[in-house]
């Protein structure tokens, strides 16, 4: 074990850099070398096609970050069996799908598809989603939810599972323990957070479905702290997500407990921002003298009265 | 493939309009197509965060050149007016779909408001290369905003402005002017972009005349790329409606296929 490679559970990623789940589509790979990338983690797979919120989907703000809708346009689990799976099949990074659904029965069903593919190494769960059957709270947003849920996926796949923990809760540890007891291997720290923004001329919401899911570098003191509670409150390895723009980004989140680093955003406003914060990361390994990642991971010098 | 460029100009040309030139270094980015757009990155800092897609105006193959026509309106335009003349711009493209004509076609008409007039004054000097007689109907809120009246006259389109301010820009005024070009012009293809009313009314009219048409589509963009669908379009295609990505399969889309919501 040397150089960038990380291990988090019986996941081994030949580094620590891969998408978040949302920002990255097959067109990607006319811009990056996918096989230069931790792990390909594609948009939400539902089990049946969703169509997606009304547009304006998509906002930025003024502090540097964008609020979005997109309501989880999907094209249902047969096209992506059939279309998506075989073209990242043919990359050697390994392949996340990342899962939501609107009931633990539907969760619990595309999980055990899904798993039964040798071409799947592991599987996010999108718990962030709104869960129609408990009056739109999200399924992350409980932890007797977010157990029982993890816990019946738990039961029906081998491979590891990913709950990405909602960041819109008052105590995040407390979700994370409970998907930690019900079986999950890996945790992702976090999705978006819920935000809205008012047009001042048109009185209006900025973006149609009136909140979103805020993102960008805006977010990353926010992440940071929720990664550094969790790896306090879990001893299970962390994907960090949200707000990485640069290596040294990165390099923060790993610092406050991540294994690896999911970027979203920066990939909008560069396609190859991944490459280059992978890249970036190196610099920051050889200014140092760090040879092995994983020594910075959880790394932060915190000084306890 | 992102490009650093070397801004040759950018100069107000009305109270909210500006004009941007570009060198691209080795022609790297062409050929670029009429109706295809640029994803900027208006300033080299984080504000404005995301790029913002802006149609191409004029394409200048030989001198390696591009422009852009584009209305200040938010913080990624307000920064991008503030650029000046040898910074470095980089750009993103060219990305999307482009005008198409058929071979057949003998004359066009174009039907803008306001900005849409950028994309459609590249396909106006398309249809020049082509000999194809284009024809234009150019609305605007006053006659202060009417836009690339010079260009126009360059690319030999016969225009008629339109505005607000004396009420010629209504749909009943642009109907009658736009049937009757139709009629006497013998048009036989309609291309559209900048107005919902006016695209609803020359969707109508293409369907009504049986005319081909096609309209450029706008919408917030997050990635310009087709990874974040947030910019989405409704298409209806044999009998059921499908969200289609803008920066992928538009913005250049056929006119009687776009659902307006």
């Amino acid at each position: 074990m040397s150089g960038l490679e990380v291990t988090l559970g019986k996941l081994h990623l030949k580094n620590p850099i891969m998408p978040a789940s949302g920002t990255f589509a097959e067109q990607m790979t006319n811009y990056i070398d996918v096989n230069q990338l931790g792990a390909i983690i594609p948009k939400s797979i539902t089990k049946h096609r969703r169509t997606g919120n009304p547009t304006p989907r998509i906002c930025e703000t003024k502090a540097g970050g964008m609020i979005n809708s997109i309501g989880i346009q999907s094209e249902g689990l047969t096209y992506f069996k059939e279309k998506t799976i075989p073209f990242y099949a043919s990359f050697s990074t390994p392949f996340i799908p990342s899962v939501s659904a609107d009931s633990i029965e539907e969760f619990t069903e595309v999980c055990e598809e899904l798993g039964e593919m040798d071409e799947v190494d592991a599987i996010e769960l999108n718990i962030s989603c709104p869960n129609l059957k408990n009056n739109g709270v999200a399924f992350g947003m409980d932890p007797s939810v977010s157990y029982e849920l993890v816990n019946r996926v738990r039961k029906v796949i081998k491979k590891p599972i990913i709950p990405k923990l909602s960041p819109n809760v008052t105590s995040i540890a407390e979700i994370a323990r409970a998907c930690e007891a019900a079986g999950a291997d890996i945790l992702t720290v976090s999705n978006t957070f819920i935000a809205m923004s008012i047009d001042v001329h048109t009185r209006k919401p900025k973006i149609s479905n009136v909140m979103g899911g805020y993102s960008g570098p805006a977010i990353l003191p926010l992440v940071v702290r929720l990664v550094y509670q969790v790896h306090q409150a879990s001893s299970l390895p962390i994907i960090g997500c949200g707000g990485v723009m640069t290596g040294e980004d990165a390099v923060e989140l790993m610092l406050a407990g991540a294994s690896a680093v999911q970027i979203g955003t920066a990939s909008f406003v560069d396609p190859e921002a991944m490459i280059t914060i992978r890249e970036e990361i190196e610099e920051y390994m050889k200014l140092h003298g760090i040879k092995d990642i994983q020594e910075i991971i959880g790394g932060v010098m915190v000084h306890k009265p | 493939m992102a490009v650093k460029t070397e801004i040759i100009f950018n100069r107000q040309v009305s109270k909210r309009y500006f004009h941007l030139k570009v060198k691209v270094p080795d022609k790297q980015l062409f050929p670029v197509q009429a109706g295809q757009f640029f994803h900027i990155k208006c300033s080299d800092d984080q504000k404005p965060l995301l790029r913002r897609p802006f149609s191409i105006f004029r394409i200048n193959e030989e001198e390696g050149t591009l422009e852009f026509l584009y209305l200040v309106k938010g913080i990624g335009t307000k920064a991008l007016a503030l650029r000046r003349p040898k910074e470095k711009l980089d750009i993103l493209g060219p990305l999307g779909t482009s005008f198409t004509m058929k071979e057949e076609s003998r004359n066009i008409l174009v039907v803008a408001r306001g900005v849409g007039i950028a994309t459609l004054s590249a396909l106006a000097f398309k249809a020049k290369g082509e000999n194809v007689s284009c024809f234009a109907i150019i609305s605007a809120r006053s006659q202060e905003d009417y836009l690339v009246e010079a260009e126009l006259k360059i690319a030999g389109v016969e225009a008629f402005f339109v505005n607000d301010e004396d009420g010629t820009s209504n749909p009943q005024c642009v109907r009658l002017l736009a049937e009757t070009l139709i009629k006497e012009k013998k048009i036989d293809g309609i291309y559209t972009c900048g107005s919902r009313r006016l695209s609803v009314l020359m969707k109508q009219l293409a369907c009504q005349y049986e005319l081909f048409a096609e309209i450029a589509v706008e919408e917030n963009m997050g990635c310009g790329i087709g990874s974040c669908y947030g910019c989405v379009c409704n298409v209806e295609e044999e009998e059921r409606v499908r969200p289609v990505r803008i920066c992928m399969e538009g913005p250049v889309l056929p006119l009687k296929k776009v659902v307006f919501a």
